[in-house]
């Protein structure tokens, strides 16, 4: 009983979702629901000259049909951004105005036109097809090298500077400019991380109903946070007051980043639901998901290395252009710079750095935080640089970051753009990874495989990232108009099992399991005794939801810090009945000792006593045991670790198989290991489905290529081997717990890796260079350029 | 998607009878390529007529030198089938490599043949294995069977019962794989008869095809490096987001190879 940190406990949620008995948003019905269409645009980039919706409002079982008028109309703001950058020179970010239905022009393939409500989902659907929107075509800006081309077409008639929605940069340029100058060698790489999009298995649904006798409002969403929902609404696109507007996220299925967001359709259903008088539902189908859902990544950068004649790192320029989409999402802005640039010194010393990113706006979906959301940005660029440095030096790689990388007696470590790590030991998580995968003996293997007329390479990064988001006043500071703390509630139930109550959200990760072990272990109670809450704004205090890994590290330091409140009285219940002084009461495995005696009481008849107060300290003490916390982390964490790839080509076709992956990852300290390595095997998936196989392809004219799971290639089991799954872990100095977070770690060392063993691979051919995705055909293309040269 | 009857008959007549005088009907097999159709809107039948009752066209046999498999022979029991295996093993494996499980599980020749997607396998079994597509009322050759792009020489109404292929001294099917939907990027089956070698490309094209370079080069020595001189025009070939003409072009040949050095 009582020690369950550290242990593989089953996933209490896994009975419901692996029985089909998960109750996701889409799941519930309310009663006389309705349902909810909107019309989007086919078009990339056009004017509304004109939208005629009387055919549609005459159609069978048609309630309501609005459009982007009466969305003005009615008053209400648009969808906001989260994070307000500034310019270099001082002056704030471009935001464009952001409504929930457009009414004058539609920036994107799949922008909202209109939304139909009707008794049921084919009516609204078919009614939808009869609203005639005369579209006059305007010039279309597909892709970044579009959006910043001279005379390009504009996506706002208002931006400053072309396309830009902001030119910001970090660290100090002339510094950076003195390192180059005095450096032996500069290595230099140019290169793309593609657009993804993050394919959640359950596409994003909404329920809103309004309650005119008590003038509630309730939206069930497919939302990683009700709270910030709530708050958005509440404070920005309706209006709402909070405490009349309760946002619910029951089962949700994934999210990756994609559900952090506030969208348009929560407001939809909301307003529909007022006007109609009845619940509305809408519920995305995939096609719609493919081009509403915030996408991820779409950098192109360009970045230098300069070295010395020792080969230690000097200075670090980087410039990179970042594709926003038609529309700043809720947190598109931070994802290029704080999210971006604060990791480019990676796990290296790089005594200069300079980056500078210009951020634009094209004809395409918004994109946002996807899993990792800046920090795979920032990885992969340092660690392809890094083994390019290598290869053009002419010295081993591991070596070459084994002479750069930070050490652990140089904690805690000031990098030169703004983050201090408080501890770390990434050279033993290099030699953990190395050693699983028998690096020694690689050329062996190579030898093996080209026998068998494969190329077989090896590649490896190693990175550092932040999460556990974050200090609130170093937040605000930064530009994030929200705080970044959570909150937890821990209810011991009079007959001593507990309900605990998080602000975080759980949608893949495991929280009813983790959360349970934590505070079970805290209190000396078993895991089954303990029920975790989450999801609803009426029964969780507040909180800021999951996304950045923040779940444990500020979620669950947030829950110790209500255990530990729930401890210091329990101690003075036990010291009046024990007849003791509280400082002579200590709380171990579960029960309530005086030191020095016999004397105890279990934490169940503690919990007992506290409801049924017949002796008890009522003078000093109020009855019950339930106790809240908020927690505000000091830092960020940094996980970090080493993450390698071997890979075998076929030549004549250009297939890469992923043959080998072996990683150590430092997540701090482990509460379920079973739940840490699932969050890293999806991790990793999600990394080397972006090296391999997934982009989002826009033509021209700003249509979505790869709009359909025909051509957008999803990673699959069979697209892996078994992966090596090691580690190497020191704790976050800075919270209760000493954990530092796993959701991302390996969606962020990986791609990098796989990359590199490619070029490996292809290396001994003369290719020296590849993009991600490495697709057969570029790898193919690369094999016969090189043979021409 | 929009309403529609439901038809569930148990035999071929009444099959023909669900589909007669109806707006716009529709047999449905497996459902595989049917149903994302309707989904997408891109088919609004008015009446479905399920073949899943219908026993008689689930039948595999081998006849003489031929080999029937019915239209409703799902791909997983083409693939797991000890009478395909014996007789033309390049089908089974073809089979098994189509789709996923679940597709393969409900996915039917029949469907996949009526269907003619550019990308699917059979078009190139059926063409290079010489096959005969049988309807209610006709025999139709393969190579007059595949029109063009989603096209097929089938009537209203008509309802294919069986293919029978003529079972080749040895064959192979090689197909890159869509790594997204796993339909064929470039497929090439060759099947060597006494009268020659037939070759046919799925995938490249806008429809199955023969290549009649490939096919002399083989005739005359019936090994890969046979093919090192033949030309594959580019040319001929489609560019799409999976993949350039160029590319597949490539593919072909190599397929080629692949499926003659392993030809059984
Ligand atoms: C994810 C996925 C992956 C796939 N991958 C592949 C692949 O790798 N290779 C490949 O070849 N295919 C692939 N397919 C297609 C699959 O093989 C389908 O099974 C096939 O295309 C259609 O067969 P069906 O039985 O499902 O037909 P249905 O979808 O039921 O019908 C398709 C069409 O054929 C007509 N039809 C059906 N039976 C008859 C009949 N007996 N007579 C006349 N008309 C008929 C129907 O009216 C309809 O128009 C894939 C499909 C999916 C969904």
């Amino acid at each position: 009983m009582g020690k369950v940190i550290g242990e593989r406990v089953l996933r209490k949620e896994d009975t419901r979702f692996l029985t089909g008995k998960g109750r996701y948003t889409d799941d519930l019905n309310r009663p006389n629901q309705a349902y909810a269409y909107v019309l989007r645009s086919p078009m990339a980039h056009a004017k509304i000259a004109s939208i005629d919706t009387e055919d549609a409002k005459q159609a069978d079982g048609v309630l309501a049909v609005l459009t982007g008028k009466d969305h003005a109309d009615a008053g209400f703001g648009g969808l906001p951004c989260g994070w307000l950058i500034h310019n270099k020179d001082g002056s704030p970010m471009h935001e464009p105005p952001h409504p929930s239905l457009v009414a004058d022009r539609v920036r994107h393939v799949g922008d909202n036109v209109a939304v139909v409500i009707a008794e049921t989902k084919a009516q609204a659907k078919a009614a939808a097809q009869m609203i005639m929107v005369d579209y006059e075509e305007l010039p279309v800006v597909p892709d970044i090298t579009a959006a910043i081309a001279d005379g390009a077409p504009k996506v706002w008639d208002d931006t400053p500077v072309g396309n830009r929605c902001y030119d910001w940069h970090i660290g100090e340029k002339d510094p950076t400019d003195a390192a180059f100058a005095k450096a032996k060698h500069v290595v230099s790489i140019d290169l793309v991380n593609q657009r993804l999009i993050p394919n959640a298995m359950e596409p994003r649904a909404a329920i809103g109903e309004y309650d005119p006798s008590t003038d509630d409002h309730t939206l069930w969403t497919t939302s990683q946070n009700p709270h910030l929902i709530r708050l958005l609404i509440g404070a920005f696109t309706m209006q709402i007051p909070e405490h009349k507007l309760r946002i619910i996220a029951p089962d949700v299925g994934g999210g990756f980043g994609s559900k952090i967001y506030h969208y348009a359709e929560e407001v939809l259903v909301l307003w529909a639901s007022k006007v109609v008088g009845r619940p509305v539902k809408w519920t995305a189908e995939r096609s719609e998901s493919f081009i509403t859902d915030a996408h991820g990544r779409d950098h192109i950068s360009h970045a230098e290395l300069a070295i010395d004649d020792k080969g230690k790192f000097l200075g670090l320029r980087v410039s990179t252009k970042a594709n926003m989409g038609a529309y700043l999402s809720t947190f598109a802005s931070a994802v290029p710079t704080y999210l971006y640039g604060t990791l480019l010194s990676g796990v290296y010393v790089i005594p200069a750095i300079y980056a500078e990113v210009e951020a634009v706006f094209t004809n395409t979906t918004a994109v946002d935080a996807y899993r990792g959301a800046g920090r795979p940005e920032a990885t992969y660029l340092l660690e392809r640089l890094v083994t390019k440095a290598a290869r053009e030096l002419g010295i081993d790689e591991v070596e070459l970051r084994r002479r750069n990388v930070i050490q652990p007696d140089q904690f805690p470590y000031q990098t030169p753009v703004a983050l201090e790590y408080d501890v770390g030991e990434f050279e033993k998580c290099l030699d953990v990874a190395l050693e699983q995968v028998d690096y020694a003996n690689f050329e062996k293997r190579r030898e093996e495989a080209k026998s068998r007329g494969m190329l077989r390479g090896i590649g490896m990064s190693l990175y550092v990232e932040a999460c556990g988001l974050a200090p609130s006043a170093l937040a605000g500071a930064i530009g994030a108009r929200a705080g970044l703390y959570e909150s937890g509630t821990i209810r011991v139930n009079p007959t001593g099992n507990v309900t605990v109550f998080t602000g975080t959200h759980s949608h893949g990760q495991g929280h009813e399991t983790t959360f349970a072990q934590l505070v079970a272990d805290q209190l000396g109670i078993p895991v089954e005794s303990v029920e975790v809450k989450h999801g609803d704004t009426s029964n969780t205090a507040f909180g800021m939801g999951s996304y950045g890994s923040r779940s444990l590290p500020v979620g669950g330091s947030a829950l110790w810090k209500a255990g530990e409140k729930i401890i210091a009285k329990g101690r003075k219940i036990a010291a009046h009945i024990l007849e003791a002084s509280v400082d002579d009461v200590e709380f171990v495995d579960g029960e309530f000792r005086v030191k020095g005696t016999d004397k105890k009481m279990l934490f169940a008849e503690v919990a007992f006593s506290a409801y049924v107060p017949h002796n008890y300290p009522l003078e000093e003490l109020e009855p019950g045991l339930e106790e809240s916390a908020f927690y505000d982390p000091k830092n960020f964490t940094f996980p970090g670790g080493c993450h390698v790839v071997e890979v075998e080509i076929d030549p004549e076709t250009g297939v890469t198989k992923v043959v080998d992956v072996a990683v150590a990852d430092d997540v701090g300290k482990v509460i379920n290991p079973m739940i840490v390595d699932g969050q890293i095997h999806g991790g990793l998936a999600q990394g080397i489905g972006q090296a391999l196989l997934e982009h989002a392809k826009y033509d021209e004219q700003g249509q979505l290529l790869t709009g359909s799971y025909m051509t957008y290639t999803m990673p699959r089991a069979a697209d892996f081997p078994f992966f090596k799954v090691g580690n190497h872990v020191t704790h976050c100095t800075h919270n209760p717990l000493g954990s530092k977070g796993c959701g991302e770690v390996g969606a962020i060392g990986v791609p990098p890796a796989v990359i590199n063993a490619v070029i490996n691979a292809l290396e001994p051919e003369g290719v020296t260079d590849i993009e991600m995705p490495a697709t057969p055909e570029r790898v193919w293309r690369a094999l016969n350029e090189a043979k021409k040269a | 998607m929009d309403n529609f009857e439901f038809h569930k008959p148990t035999s071929i007549d009444d099959a023909i009878k669900a589909v007669d005088g109806k707006d716009e009907p529709k047999f449905l097999a497996g459902g595989q390529s049917l149903i994302p159709v309707m989904k997408l809107d891109m088919a609004q039948p008015s009446d479905l007529v399920s073949l899943a009752g219908v026993a008689t066209l689930k039948e595999i046999k081998e006849d003489g030198d031929t080999l029937v498999i019915g239209a409703m022979a799902t791909h997983a029991t083409v693939a797991e089938s000890d009478a395909v295996t014996k007789a033309i093993p390049s089908i089974a494996s073809m089979a098994g490599h189509i789709g996923d499980a679940q597709v393969r599980n409900r996915g039917t020749i029949g469907g996949s043949v009526a269907h003619a997607d550019p990308a699917a396998d059979y078009p190139a079994a059926l063409v290079a294995l010489n096959a005969t597509v049988k309807t209610h009322k006709r025999e139709i050759a393969a190579e007059d069977f595949f029109t063009e792009l989603f096209e097929t020489a089938l009537e209203e109404g008509e309802l294919i019962t069986a293919i029978h292929f003529k079972k080749p001294k040895r064959s192979w099917y090689e197909k890159f794989q869509s790594p997204a939907s796993k339909y064929a990027i470039a497929g090439v089956c060759v099947a060597e008869y006494d009268d020659g070698v037939r070759v046919a490309i799925t995938g490249a094209g806008n429809k199955v095809f023969r290549h009649a370079g490939m096919e002399k080069a083989l005739s005359g020595n019936f090994d890969p490096s046979a093919l090192d001189g033949v030309d594959v025009d580019a040319g001929e070939l489609r560019t799409d987001v999976e993949a350039s003409a160029e590319y597949r072009a490539h593919l072909v040949k190599v397929m080629a190879k692949r499926a003659v050095k392993n030809a059984r």
